[in-house]
């Protein structure tokens, strides 16, 4: 913090004191700006540019118009839909780990995060073998039962859509909202309850008007996510659906169409924009500076009945809805189905490690070959790259925007636009503009972690910004007061407050570069292929070795993932405890 | 001021070294780049001996690009080059990919632009012609450009492949032709790709196409529709999930694959299996032939190197590495096929074809009235 004293939270600043006068306050705007710039902005505009050239030549087709808002409303209709039910079911799971100590919680947090990491084409295969027409719950039912047909016809529709995105994205609320509500000062609502308040009412009017902030970071979030979800859609929903990154996909690459692409692509950015313009307002009105507790304080092991049901129902939820497709996942990967002895119906089952001990050997002497320790060794070097990238620029980032302004108003909304931005656009425009030295996709080892790192940033900006905000500007001029250093200041009051947030931001970004979120595909490297790479080679060719490998390697990604996850939340922060 | 960003460094090197302590016993540097460590990497360039002061040449490639480590270090060594190969996602991406580069080229040769895809590249002008003299062996039904700005490597029929066990156990007969699949006895059991996501389903509607003509096509696709065609977006979920002679076990017995895809299962069982257990339907006009085609990319430094790339795509030792790699068949006719292919693939004699020239103009236009005469 600057030696001169910010402007109260809530209050607009004058321009001047948005560049509180100090070049280093430009400078904590500059780097993530510049980062942006050339990251994003540049390829993209250099997109835009081809597809203004290409209809300024060619003139608008009227049918264009159709074929923007036809996905454009299916896109909006499904994610409020996909975000509703992630919502209802991740409130909850916030408030049971914000509020409640039970056995198992650490286990069940990491492995609630998992879903985020998985290629959509695995969870297309473990939803399969858990809900599909020969999947684990439909042969149980039609054994138990005595039926003749398979009871439950999920895949290929929109519930299937919703299923998979409450799978993927209620982690986002999870650990956005339920970090937040770990730290609310248990006291306010002690309080309220002492003065004769109803459970709920304490609820409505202390607990969710303070945790206002987290809730619309995590709504924010997820609906973007769900707004721009191409995977699910493509492999669950089936061909009838299609949202605009899919109709972006289809164009680009199929119809070969660049500027219909850019131009949906570009309303999908202007949706973006407006949405983060929105919920920006929304939350600019209700941080309440407010003391955080001491880590834990809050937590108590639940008492009475509804106490009691309400944790263990809330666990046995999250654990069929999160857990039991990642648990179908690994079980199948050591499962020998003698699918080609034709006995149909009644499979021949065994336990089988052929799957894990076929992935060290290089069969076919394939110069693609991946050795599964490589492949885990680089995933874990770019993500902890992204990690590195995105949590430093984040911090600079969330710190200047702690103060608000319009200036910053506008900063906040660009750094979330990566989130909107079309993939495959953001690919195509890495491959235009970034072809000679030194950034070179062919050569400079940098490209995917900050490809990773733009859709990050905004994750880890989102859960670093409410802490920043919460922080009371009293204890700061406190510390001032007392004969701290700016430095001292930031170290001692700033950093362990929102140390947790920013665990909470690194562990976002450590999973979106193991899952390859965004326009990887376009920079993938052969000498450095990652674990997800691996998984496609696999189940792109024929073969129960090739199917079984591919479930294998996925298993190896969760595991990878949940060993990082693990060792990462026991990273104690300076001063975090 | 300086010391402002240390927890800042901190922060990020106690991340990112934790990041590296799972899973993985090597890495020692915290925030090392991944070509610090990453040396025991089965990479191209260390197939073979180190090609010493030799060139780099790259390969612009699709994702289904594979070779032998034997095969590629030959090559580096008699040439004394380094090979790079670039995969750049399925053939749509990366001949758009090409497209895009084609000012200042990311690569020398660009190897799989298929024949659904080539008047596109071709019209974009990223080719030099080259006209090899290995082309001499090929037969000319491949060879498509009169100009040799491409060259024809390998071909693959896209066929509808059937579950054997299925057909055996329910006594049915298979299917022998296209007209036969509108039949009621097979209703609900065919699965196809969605042409506008996926090479294989593009390939099957052109097979339509090419037999019940332009004025027929629909007619057939709604006939189809009414008898329960089964329609997904991608191949993985059309075979892994859908198909019922595959480890995914699916409902359909019939799926639109390829005409290899019977020996990788082959290849790829547990317990190889004496017989395959599933089979493709080659009856006229049911499988549509897919030709991919390399060429030397525009403005390329190394021309004598890539024309030498080009004569080892058409080599006889590339050749016959490619079926058991990338499961399609050589267009060179000498090069002689692995067993598994001998005896568990079935060749169409009168595969489906279609004038490229007019798959480009029409591509778009015959994918939008599928779209709404199959989906809406």
């Amino acid at each position: 913090m600057s030696s001169a004293v910010a402007p109260t939270p809530g209050s607009r600043a004058q321009p001047r004191a948005v560049w509180g006068g100090s070049p280093l306050r430009l400078l904590l705007w500059a780097v993530p700006l510049v980062f942006l710039a050339v990251f994003f902005f540049y390829p993209l505009g250099a997109i835009f540019r081809l597809v203004i050239v290409s209809f300024w030549r060619e003139g608008l087709d009227p049918s264009v118009v159709g074929a923007i808002t036809r996905p454009l409303g299916f896109t909006v209709y499904q994610a409020a839909l996909s975000t509703l039910f992630t919502m209802l079911v991740g409130l909850p799971a916030a408030y049971l780990f914000g509020r409640f100590q039970f056995p198992g919680k650490g286990l069940l947090r990491v492995l609630t995060t998992l879903p985020f990491i998985l290629p959509t084409v695995v969870v297309a295969a473990s939803f399969n073998a858990l809900l599909g027409p020969r999947g684990w719950l439909n042969l149980l039912l039609v054994e138990g039962l005595g039926l003749t047909a398979p009871p439950i016809q999920i895949l290929n529709s929109l519930p299937a859509i919703v299923l998979a995105h409450v799978f993927y994205n209620t982690t986002i609320v999870i650990r956005t909202v339920g970090s937040a509500w770990e730290q609310l000062d248990p006291r306010l609502e002690q309080a309220a309850r002492v003065l004769g308040a109803a459970g709920w009412r304490v609820l409505a009017e202390v607990t969710l008007p303070l945790l206002r902030p987290a809730i619309l970071s995590a709504l924010t979030l997820v609906f973007l996510f769900d707004f721009t979800s191409f995977g699910v859609i493509l492999l669950l929903g089936g061909p009838r659906y299609a949202t605009l990154e899919v109709e972006i996909y289809i164009q680009a690459m199929s119809m070969l169409n660049l500027p219909l692409a850019g131009l949906l692509s570009a309303v999908q950015m202007a949706c973006t924009l407006l949405l983060t313009v929105i919920s920006s307002r929304l939350a600019g009105e209700s941080f309440l500076p407010l003391a955080p507790r001491l880590r834990g304080e809050g937590l108590r092991r639940p008492e009475s009945l509804t106490e009691r049901a309400m944790v263990w129902g809330m666990v046995t939820l999250l654990g069929l809805l999160l857990v039991s497709p990642l648990a179908a996942l690994a079980l199948r990967s050591v499962t020998r189905f003698e699918a080609n002895r034709g006995q149909r119906g009644a499979v021949e089952q065994g336990f089988t490690l052929d799957y894990y001990r076929e992935l060290f050997v290089n069969r076919r002497q394939s110069i693609f070959y991946v050795p599964p320790i490589a492949a885990a060794r680089n995933s874990i070097l770019y993500a902890g790259a992204t990690v590195g990238l995105s949590v430093g620029l984040g911090f600079l980032a969330a710190q200047s925007l702690a103060r608000r302004s319009r200036v910053n108003r506008v900063f906040d909304a660009l750094i979330m636009l990566p989130l909107g931005a079309s993939a495959v656009t953001l690919g195509l425009g890495f491959i235009i503009v970034f072809n000679r030295p030194p950034l070179d996709v062919r050569s400079f080892p940098f490209l995917i972690p900050i490809a990773h790192s733009l859709v990050a940033l905004p994750f880890v900006v989102r859960v670093l910004h409410p802490a920043l905000v919460s922080i009371p500007q009293s204890l700061r001029q406190a510390a001032a007061v007392l004969g701290a250093s700016p430095w001292q200041v930031w170290r001692e009051v700033d950093l362990p407050i929102v140390a947790r947030a920013a665990l909470v931001g690194a562990i976002f970004s450590f999973t979106i570069s193991l899952g390859e979120f965004g326009a990887t595909a376009f920079l993938a490297r052969p000498e450095f292929p990652t674990l997800p790479v691996a998984i496609f080679r696999f189940l792109s060719q024929p073969g129960a070795l090739n199917y079984g490998q591919a479930l294998a390697m996925a298993t190896l990604l969760l595991v990878v993932c949940a060993v990082n996850i693990f060792l990462l939340e026991r990273v104690r922060l300076n001063g975090a405890e | 001021m300086v010391t402002r960003w240390i927890p800042i460094v901190l922060i990020v090197v106690l991340l990112a070294g934790c990041a590296g302590a799972g899973g993985s016993p090597t890495p020692t540097a915290a925030l090392a780049v991944p070509e610090a460590t990453a040396a025991p990497t089965a990479t191209p360039e260390q197939a073979g001996p180190p090609a010493g002061e030799g060139a780099t040449l790259t390969v612009m490639t699709h994702d289904s690009f594979a070779a032998s480590e034997e095969v590629i270090a030959r090559f580096e060594q008699e040439n004394n080059v380094t090979l790079k190969f670039l995969p750049s996602g399925d053939t749509g991406s990366a001949v758009n990919r090409a497209i895009l580069s084609a000012e200042s080229p990311l690569a020398d040769v660009f190897y799989g632009v298929d024949n659904t895809f080539l008047s596109r590249a071709l019209e974009a002008g990223i080719f030099e012609p080259y006209a090899s003299p290995a082309l001499e062996a090929i037969p000319d039904a491949f060879k498509l450009d009169q100009q040799a700005r491409v060259v024809p490597v390998d071909y693959g029929d896209v066929c509808i492949n059937y579950d054997k066990a299925y057909f055996a156990e329910k006594n049915l007969a298979v299917p022998q032709s296209l007209e036969d699949l509108t039949q009621p006895e097979y209703n609900g059991l065919l699965v196809v790709e969605n042409p506008a996501t996926s090479s294989p389903g593009l390939a099957f509607l052109l097979a339509t196409i090419a037999h019940f003509g332009e004025d027929g096509y629909l007619d057939y696709w709604r006939s189809l529709r009414e008898n329960g065609v089964v329609v997904v977006n991608d191949w993985e979920t059309a075979y892994y999930t859908n198909f019922s002679g595959s480890s995914g076990q699916g409902p359909q017995p019939m799926v639109v694959s390829y005409g290899s895809s019977p020996a990788a299962e082959v290849y790829f069982a547990e317990t190889p299996p004496a017989e395959a257990p599933t089979a493709s339907i080659i009856g006229p006009d049911t499988c549509f032939r897919q030709i991919e085609f390399a060429g030397i990319l525009k403005g390329t430094q190394n021309r004598a190197l890539a024309e030498k790339f080009i004569d080892f795509l058409l080599s006889k030792s590339f050749q016959e590495d490619m079926p058991l790699q990338m499961f399609v068949f050589p267009v060179l006719p000498e090069a002689e096929l692995p067993e598994v292919y001998q005896q568990h693939v079935q060749v169409p004699e009168k595969p489906a074809t279609l004038d490229y020239e007019t798959i480009a103009q029409k591509r778009e236009e015959w994918i939008k009235a599928w779209d709404e005469a199959v989906l809406r």
